[in-house]
């Protein structure tokens, strides 16, 4: 796509751009990698580079020692799972219905699902907390953890963009085969906007497996909490107290990056400018 | 499971008239209202309800109760409003938080906006490059503060490559410089998720207009300015709109990197001092009240935003 308007100069400074930004973006991941296998924390410009007399695996077994690691992703795990069944499962019926079915309400269910997006966490945190924690005794919970996030309402939109460019044509022929709309949306729909799904499971996947204040909120148990809210604990109150805490903190940031990173990585062609701005835009 | 969903639809005979009247009251297919149900109740009762209750909670006296007594709450009309104001730990917050949009906001519809034109245009390395941009998006907040933390403290990289020119006292023990350095952070880390909003956008700029600006002799910074930056407008308002929402939102980070808003609250922000009045002194009701007016607040940013960046549209 090389055009005409473009000096030789003005595509080398692009490149250039393009290039500081990218290391920019990647090195502190390089950082976090090194950082946690270094036996001494080596903050020089020389460490910034791996020395063979410098490595070792130590760090991720200080952090086990600290908090559960494997209990950590678990809970992370579980709290997340829960997010995507909800969301599969509810918002995908919402979605189909939002994008396909004629129904009284549709119009400002939609528009709920839009507004929702820009309703501050912040104002929701006080009664959130009052109502789960408390009037439901869910503090320490898997289910009090999930139940804010439970449906995702960017899939909502998600799944209602993708529903609404299947042809008409589709449905009517397989209504008038006598299908149900149950079955019209599992054998026809589903498989046909196969591509949504994965998109879906990545957007919705990040929210809970990164979300810390309001696990952070509701577990105090230890062995409950997620591993953003362990590692985030062991930051602010208990790192001081291992010989490399530098080490054991990236050692722990490496464990709870890592599924994400690889995730969006293999996945990558399923999280692209157009499924986001289909989420975002309506 | 399929049989206990369909068994109502199929259950009465086609009856014009008592078909017609389903119509008119729930329209086409009422299955609709069934497959959205859950969706619905979940919003009304995660969003909705307590949305209002949090409202409810500002303007009475509200503490926390043992489960299962009856207490009293008296309305206090703007009485927690008051205790909210006359705390200089509030205004404070208030204006760190306004510190940090002043930097996070510009810097990250320019660069977003100049990094997603420049990916545009390349063929090569699109790929890498759009997901090497993403990666600080996707990841936790939590694990990327950690690294931040290493590069940041006082003994830290950055300060090794600056040498004499290093900030002391440090980054992020610094009162002058703790905010600023969280806004960098949060610029850095969710710019990716901007980049793809503007992508999107920029797929949306009709190439007769790149074509017949440059037919008018415009030159590369000429047609990003005239052609570019106006195609993508509706997106610059959406960007200003989330960064805003997000950066109000702000209590990871300086719950994290500054070690609860420190040093001597110079990061402290609004959601974190609603978290340490609310829940660990034990006035919500206090909390709410601030939780209410930083809505506000954000509500007022964001229709000035619109209204000088909107344009007509």
């Amino acid at each position: 796509m090389a055009d005409r308007t473009m000096s030789k100069g003005q595509t080398t400074l692009r490149g250039i751009v393009l290039a500081v930004g990218a290391i920019v973006f990647l090195f502190p991941f390089y950082y976090m990698v090194i950082g946690s296998l270094q036996a001494k924390p080596d903050p020089t410009i020389a460490g910034a580079f791996p020395s063979i007399g410098n490595l070792t695996g130590h760090n991720y077994a200080a952090i086990n020692d600290r908090i559960n690691l494997f209990q950590g992703l678990a809970n992370s795990g579980i709290f997340t799972g829960g997010v995507l069944i909800g969301t599969m499962v509810f918002g995908l019926l919402a979605g189909y219905a939002l994008a396909v079915l004629q129904w009284r309400g549709r119009g400002v269910t939609f528009a709920l699902a839009l507004l929702v997006q820009v309703v501050p966490f912040q104002l929701l945190i006080i009664p959130l907390y009052v109502l789960i924690a408390r009037d439901y005794g869910l503090a320490d919970n898997y289910l009090g953890m999930i139940l804010p996030f439970f449906i995702n309402s960017t899939a909502v939109i998600i799944f209602r963009a993708y529903f609404l460019q299947l042809p008409k044509e589709i449905f009517e022929a397989a209504r008038i085969d006598g299908a149900s709309e149950l079955a019209l949306l599992w054998r026809v729909a589903i498989p046909l906007v196969r591509p949504a799904l994965i998109t879906v499971v990545l957007v919705t996947f990040i929210g809970p497996w990164n979300e810390f204040l309001w696990p952070f909120l509701v577990t105090k148990e230890a062995s409950l909490q997620p591993l953003a809210v362990s590692l985030a604990n062991y930051i602010s109150n208990v790192a001081s107290s291992t010989s490399n805490p530098f080490g054991a903190m990236l050692a722990g940031a490496v464990v709870l990056a890592a599924p994400v990173v690889v995730l969006f990585i293999v996945f990558q062609r399923y999280f692209t400018s157009a499924d986001i701005g289909s989420g975002v835009k309506g | 499971m399929t049989d206990l969903i369909e068994a109502p639809a199929a259950a009465p005979p086609p009856v014009r008239s008592g078909q017609a009247r389903k119509h008119r009251l729930f329209g086409r297919n009422p299955l609709g209202i069934l497959f959205s149900a859950p969706y619905l109740l979940f919003v009304l009762a995660v969003f909705a309800y307590p949305l209002g209750y949090s409202v409810w909670i500002a303007f009475h006296d509200f503490f926390f109760a043992a489960p299962g007594t009856q207490v009293e709450r008296p309305f206090v009309g703007l009485d927690n409003f008051v205790t909210a104001l006359s705390d200089p730990a509030v205004i404070r917050s208030f204006g760190n938080v306004g510190i940090f949009l002043l930097i996070n906001v510009p810097l990250t519809v320019v660069l977003s906006l100049l990094l997603a034109a420049a990916l545009n245009r390349i063929t090569h390395f699109r790929g890498f490059l759009r997901v090497s941009y993403y990666v600080p998006y996707v990841t936790a907040s939590v694990a990327v503060v950690a690294v931040w933390i290493f590069l940041f403290n006082g003994g830290g990289l950055v300060n090794q490559i600056l040498g004499p020119l290093a900030p002391k006292p440090s980054w992020l023990i610094n009162e002058q410089l703790a905010m600023p350095t969280i806004a960098l952070f949060v610029t850095w880390k969710q710019l990716g998720f901007y980049i793809l909003l503007y992508l999107a956008a920029l797929q949306a700029v009709p190439k007769e207009l790149y074509e017949s600006a440059s037919t008018d002799g415009a030159g590369a910074v000429r047609s990003f300015f005239s052609v570019t930056v106006p195609g993508v407008r509706p997106a610059t308002v959406l960007v200003l709109l989330v960064s805003t929402v997000t950066g109000a939102n702000l209590f990871t980070e300086p719950y994290l990197l500054t070690g609860g808003g420190g040093p001597n609250g110079a990061s402290a922000s609004p959601v974190l001092i609603m978290y340490q009045r609310g829940l660990q002194q034990g006035q919500p009701d206090v909390a709410a009240a601030i939780g209410v007016m930083l809505v506000i607040v954000v509500l007022i940013i964001a229709w000035l935003q619109n209204r000088f960046a909107g344009g007509n549209d």
